[in-house]
């Protein structure tokens, strides 16, 4: 057996591996979690097993209900569709309506205790989408909104999937085939079992307890409110921006406050974070200075809901793969985007290869260690932004060299295309990296290095909307 | 605010015939139309509507582009990058499935025209 999850106490029975571990007309599939990993599988495997003509039934547990406001239908997100999810949605057919996407992000405004700077897309493009996972905060008005997710899950339905509205609370292997059982007594069988839970249940918990060779996501708390200012106060003083902070607050790799409608969801995501740092954070004055009368208005709606910072092991076995963040994501961004491509993955691999963990070894695996890898060095490229935060000097050049580059049109944005792609998740971390040493990016960066910190240095000028110091 | 890509009045151009381009586009909302120049002339070739893209060739070959593109109402048009776009397919190759797929019917419908157009002469 390739190395997998030889899942629920027992081995699964292989007489026959070709037939038994491959799907055919009949075939049923049951996804845990309606998600967009679980919806963007159902969609993707779906269309897949048509385009072949193979006839299969996909099942997706689901008890929440996204039209809901509030906890009840929110998957607890800062909710960002990155540049890069939103092309390739588009290429794959998928338009998110307006009516799903809040707010358009066509800037990024970089705050820092010594200037700010907006880091402007260079097509003037609203290419980012501000979305809700569920159906607005807490609360809130009923609205012409709709939840990502939800958008999500009606296309899969539409592809033929069945929601079922149960909370799936066991796993296990039975003769052969997976049965998921649910806490209503319900329970089936099924050819493949995908979890795509995320990690904020107790199902991985549960694997993870049953299992000894699996160990399910490291996790850490993060911080998501949401502030009801008004449509016509984010327009002005937000503006088509999302706002990023570089503080030097211990233990806070990123924040971000990001315009949707009506409301400004504040993300927050570090090292455990906690109301000791969350304090500081509304302290700060750059945080402050981002609110009307610059006072940090209450919110309305919060959480600390965990995010996965370091992958499950193994992602799958026999008749089973965990996708998203129950599997594996990528570190702090885009975790929209690692669930789009682990779905489509094991999609492709479920039709076209098999479900046997030896498949998954071979055809899912690989994308799950890519996204692995390229999270280490997000960790170092982090660590480095870390030392920024605490070194003012480095932040005056980091600034003056984003700030020049913004003013000259023709030149080649640089620092302003590695903060970008940083903060928008929209290349890999290992490509940010590479980009970073480039001759001409440190020899620029030493150059505004100097030259933003000498008494009388250079520095970029101001008053073109772009550059605040 | 809501919405994604870039606005664009009734009329105006997106590319022309001959310009140079390295991106493709999927129109979120509107409509365009793709124009050939002939001698001076234009001939409409096909319209296109929410979801449906054009300047995919600019993804695959370095030749210059085939027909002009014109909003014929206000439109919104999302660009997709080359860089991005390649880097996806190489990642996952069923990316250019729809691609592929569409360029097959526009295949399909110039023989078609090409056929009646030969009947015709």
């Amino acid at each position: 057996m390739a190395e997998g999850l030889e899942l629920l106490t027992g081995k699964a029975p292989k007489p026959n591996k070709a037939e038994a571990m491959t799907l055919g007309d009949g075939s049923r599939v049951a996804v845990i979690g309606a998600g967009p990993a679980g919806s963007m599988f159902s969609y993707f495997f779906l269309s897949m097993a048509e385009t072949i003509g193979l006839d299969v039934g996909v099942d997706v547990f689901e008890p929440r209900r996204f039209c809901h406001r509030g906890p009840a239908g929110c998957n607890h997100c800062g909710g960002i569709v990155s540049e890069s999810l939103v092309q390739r949605l588009a290429t794959e057919g998928i338009k998110l309506p307006d009516c799903v996407v809040q707010r358009g992000i066509e800037s990024y405004i970089l705050h820092t205790d010594v200037g700010d700077v907006e880091i402007a897309t260079p097509l003037m493009e609203k290419r980012i989408a501000a979305i809700y996972r569920g159906n607005g905060p807490r609360s809130s008005e009923p609205l012409d909104t709709h939840s990502f997710d939800g958008y999500l899950l009606e296309l899969a339905e539409q592809k033929g999937a069945r929601v079922i509205p149960r909370l799936v609370t066991g796993v296990r292997r039975d003769e052969g085939l997976m049965t998921v059982s649910c806490a209503d007594q319900f329970s089936d069988a099924y050819d493949l079992v995908v979890v795509a839970t995320g990690v904020n249940s107790r199902l991985t918990e549960m694997l993870e307890n049953e299992t000894a060779e699996f160990s399910r996501a490291d996790r850490t708390k993060t911080f998501i409110c949401e502030f009801f200012l008004g449509r016509e106060v984010i327009r002005e003083t937000f503006g088509p921006s999302m706002h990023v902070f570089l503080l030097d607050i211990p233990r806070l790799e990123f924040a971000a406050l990001i315009p949707k409608g009506d409301y400004v969801t504040l993300a927050l995501l570090g090292d455990d974070i906690d109301e000791a740092l969350i304090d500081r954070f509304f302290a700060a004055p750059e945080v402050r200075n981002c609110f009307p009368g610059g006072q940090v208005p209450g919110h309305v709606c919060h959480c600390y809901p965990r995010i996965n910072i370091r992958s499950a092991t193994p992602a799958y076995g026999d008749r089973l793969v965990l996708i998203g963040d129950s599997g594996t994501t990528r570190l702090f961004k885009d975790g929209i985007g690692a669930a789009y491509r682990t779905s489509k993955a094991a999609a492709k691999t479920a039709v076209f290869h098999g479900v046997s963990a030896e498949d998954f070894s071979n055809y899912y695996a690989p994308l799950c260690r890519k996204i692995s890898n390229d999270n280490r060095v997000g960790k170092f490229v982090f660590s480095v932004a870390t030392l920024v935060q605490k070194a003012r000097f480095a932040r005056r050049g980091i600034l003056n060299m984003t700030a020049n580059e913004q003013l000259q049109e023709d030149s080649p944005r640089r620092m302003s295309g590695v903060l970008w792609d940083l903060f928008s998740g929209s290349a890999s971390y290992t490509d940010v990296f590479l980009r970073t040493l480039h001759p001409a990016y440190v020899g620029l960066l030493l150059w505004n290095l100097v030259s933003a910190n000498l008494p009388g240095g250079r520095k970029a000028q101001k008053g073109n909307g772009h550059v605040r110091h | 605010m809501a919405g994604l890509g870039k606005e664009y009045r009734a009329g105006e151009v997106i590319f022309r015939q001959g310009d140079t381009g390295n991106c493709m586009f999927v129109i979120q909302d509107g409509e365009v139309e793709a124009v050939a120049e002939l001698e001076g002339r234009e001939f409409r070739l096909r319209t296109m509507g929410p979801n449906e893209f054009f300047g995919e060739m600019a993804l695959f070959e370095k030749e210059v582009r085939t027909a002009t593109i014109r909003t014929t109402k206000p439109t919104r048009i999302l660009s997709i990058d080359k860089k991005n776009f390649l880097g996806g397919i190489h990642e996952d190759p069923s990316l250019a499935f729809r691609i592929v797929q569409t360029m097959s019917h526009r295949i399909r419908d110039l023989t078609d025209r090409l056929a009646r157009y030969e009947q015709q002469r």
